[in-house]
């Protein structure tokens, strides 16, 4: 059996919400005050679920909650979850940027993250002296730095301009600089936060590559975090599920990503009811959603689901009206529009109504998505929100475990080749 | 398999330790602290002209004008010293002392982006700033130096150096100590609450003109001796009167042990104050910076 090379035992985290004024130093007062006679912190035993898409009710709230887990060595533990369910604030705890408000972590060996590259980058400074610092910081000694700094330049292809101060360099370069030499450190454990994202895609095969090479040939222990379900399949041998600040699974990596894809909740965005402005004359919006075809409105929608565009409105006027949606991929660039107008003709209908645009399988590449919500009368827009409502589209399940490299754009039509 | 709980490399909790100065890991960190100490040196006057022509002119332009205004105009008297020398001497030293104070005092806010990210001491980085101003104010010293050789050689200043030349290393460090004992608590106290730091900025300025830089303490207790407490127990004057002593030896200027000492123990007091502080702070300050 191998031995136990982290341990967290209880571990949450609190954080106060709203503005530091006044009232946070009645409460550090108040704090003060029952510490000297003995007491428990009165702010503890308050504080609502992470949640975020609710209001939250008190002044703190609870990043994390009771986290239990351990870590053997040589394991590749990956953490999965939704933006705001505590990952991150679970790696800063690890990383002991900051300290959690109960509970205890345990650590066998010295922890180290590629949490977000580039940190203590000198601009003034040459890329060679920043290898220098910036290892130093990461915690690589000098003598360390030095045998690997060929090493260390060659794979960040700065070769040329290794003696140009780093401010001169392009974004790309500055990045690629910064994961080269937090690739070769060497920690008994080692935090990686998606840095997938970073690149040109022939240093993203480069960086996944040295990645499978640390957690896999050299045997060391990493802890994962990543929402890319391909890539923590193909690395991890064992996953956590995080949600609003708790564990929600713990197991075999394909049994975590299975139940984080099926039970995970959507995100805020893509449902929209009771909206006040769009209250109007001529129609009364009640809701917008926008559902995968199985009709579940907290299911996720994959790239193989037909998606569904679905309006409940009150029309107040006999005119003809139609319903316009434009998507827009995250650069805003609209990937097309399309409206109910020639679809259909609604002259003389008053009521409530329950229109739907059903947009076919294999459209959406995986990614995220903005949507404009408009509605024509005279063939002109009576109102048009842009940004109204988002969705997300996730890889088809089926091909979760492949190549987990993002193919560009934001359409992945399934076409047929012929010869 | 049972391990016993000693094995482990460290702990991460929310309990904390009272002083904690961890010596073996900022031995194991020595070269992340050289680095630093390099990168605030080389990089200050980099795309200047003049570049480290810069640590000479502004001691000696403010010499010129504490010299003008408060030797020529209001007459202080600096007995046999040379006005502008005895203005030099206590502007280098104060300005040893006011950048290790604010270059420590800010260390929570101008480093949260690095803090927010990665784990290392955090100590090194005001240990670095004083080290970094060690060197500059060692430059600054050799202006002082070349003025005294002028002075005494060229103009006659009746000045002699003897044996009480080596407590000025015992200054420099009591100047550091102090520098960032009261960061290390301004530090501190800052980073949730931001009012020090708007005050930090003038008090050093009122500061100095308490502390004994543009006047011997006899002065003070001569013209105003209702408020001589004022310097009396103001430890930053004892220590820049007594660099000067170091220096000039000269009977204007007071010099005793038993101050030397309460400065010295009132010094290390501070520090373990700000210490205190500072490690309670530095585990959980980038929620509240």
């Amino acid at each position: 059996m191998s031995k136990t090379i982290l341990k967290v035992s209880d571990i949450s985290k609190q954080y106060r919400l709203g503005l530091v004024g006044t009232g946070s130093l009645i409460h550090d007062l108040n704090r003060f005050w029952h510490r000297i006679r003995g007491k428990e912190d009165p702010y503890l035993k308050i504080g609502s679920v992470n949640d975020r898409t609710a209001m939250a009710d008190g002044h703190y709230v609870w990043a994390l909650q009771n986290i239990n887990f351990e870590v053997q060595e040589g394991e590749v533990l990956g953490i999965i979850g939704k933006n705001g369910a505590g990952k991150s604030t679970l790696l800063k705890l690890l990383s002991r940027v900051t300290s959690p408000t109960t509970g205890v972590i345990k650590s066998r060996g010295r922890i180290a993250s590629l949490l977000e590259v580039g940190t203590g980058f000198h601009p003034e400074l040459t890329g060679r002296e920043n290898i220098y610092l910036n290892g130093a910081i990461l915690g690589m000694t000098k003598a360390e730095i030095s045998s690997k700094i060929s090493e260390i330049i060659s794979f960040s292809g700065c070769e040329l301009y290794i003696d140009t101060p780093v401010k001169r360099y392009s974004s790309g370069m500055t990045v690629r600089l910064a994961f080269a030499v937090a690739a070769h450190l060497e920690p008994d454990i080692l935090v990686i936060d998606e840095v997938l994202a970073v690149g040109d895609a022939e240093f993203q095969k480069k960086a996944i590559g040295k990645m499978q090479d640390i957690s896999k040939e050299d045997g060391r222990t990493v802890l994962f975090v990543s929402h890319n379900m391909a890539a923590v399949k193909s690395l991890c041998t064992r996953a956590i599920v995080l949600e609003n600040g708790e564990i929600k699974f713990s197991g075999d990596t394909d049994e975590a990503v299975s139940y984080y894809l099926t039970n995970s909740r959507h995100q805020a965005g893509n449902y929209k009811a009771d909206d006040p402005e769009l209250n109007l004359d001529i129609l009364q919006v009640n809701s917008v959603s926008i559902l995968p075809d199985n009709g579940k409105s907290d299911a996720l929608i994959f790239q193989d689901s037909e998606i569904r565009f679905e309006v409940v409105f009150d029309k107040k006027t006999n005119d003809h009206i139609g319903l316009n949606f434009r998507i827009k991929d995250q650069n805003e660039t609209i990937l097309f529009s399309h409206g109910s107008l020639n679809k259909i003709d609604n002259k003389d209908v008053r009521g409530i109504q329950k229109y739907s645009m059903i947009i076919p399988k294999n459209i959406f590449n995986e990614g995220d998505f903005m949507v404009d919500f408009g509605c024509v009368v005279n063939k002109k827009f009576y109102f048009l929100k842009e940004n109204y409502i988002s969705f997300s589209v996730h890889r088809k399940a089926t091909e979760i475990g492949g190549y987990f490299g993002k193919s560009k754009g934001g359409l992945k039509l399934d076409l047929t080749w012929e010869h | 398999m049972q391990l016993s709980e000693d094995k482990w490399l460290f702990q991460i909790s929310a309990k904390r330790k009272l002083i904690e100065l961890n010596f073996r890991e900022i031995w194991r960190y020595r070269d992340l602290l050289m680095l630093f100490v390099k990168r605030d040196i080389v990089t200050v006057y980099k795309q200047t002209v003049l570049g480290p022509l810069w640590f000479f002119i502004q001691p000696l332009f403010t010499s010129v004008i504490f010299t003008l205004v408060f030797n020529n105009i209001a007459s202080i008297e600096t007995g046999i010293i040379p006005a502008f020398l005895f203005n030099l001497s206590g502007i280098t030293a104060w300005n040893y002392f006011k950048v290790c104070l604010t270059g420590t005092a800010s260390t929570f806010r101008t480093n949260k982006g690095i803090f927010g990210k990665v784990y290392f001491p955090r100590f090194i980085v005001p240990f670095s700033k004083v080290i970094s101003n060690l060197v500059k104010f060692g430059i600054q010293l050799l202006i002082l130096t070349g003025f005294y050789i002028y002075y005494v050689g060229f103009k006659g200043a009746d000045l002699t150096i003897n044996s009480y030349l080596l407590l000025v290393p015992v200054y420099i460090i009591l100047m550091a100590v102090y520098g960032l004992g009261m960061g290390m608590i301004i530090s501190t106290l800052t980073t949730k609450y931001r009012d020090l730091a708007i005050l930090l900025t003038f008090a050093t300025q009122l500061l100095m003109y308490v502390s004994a830089v543009p006047y011997p303490i006899s002065e003070f207790q001569m013209k105003q001796p209702q408020y001589s407490w004022v310097v009396d127990y103001n430890p930053l004057a004892q220590i820049i009167e007594g660099f000067r002593y170091a220096i000039f030896h000269t009977e204007n200027l007071q010099f005793d042990w038993t101050g030397l000492m309460y400065t010295g123990l009132l010094g290390v007091i501070l520090f373990l104050i700000g210490l205190i502080l500072f490690n309670r702070t530095e585990k959980s300050f980038i929620d509240t910076v």
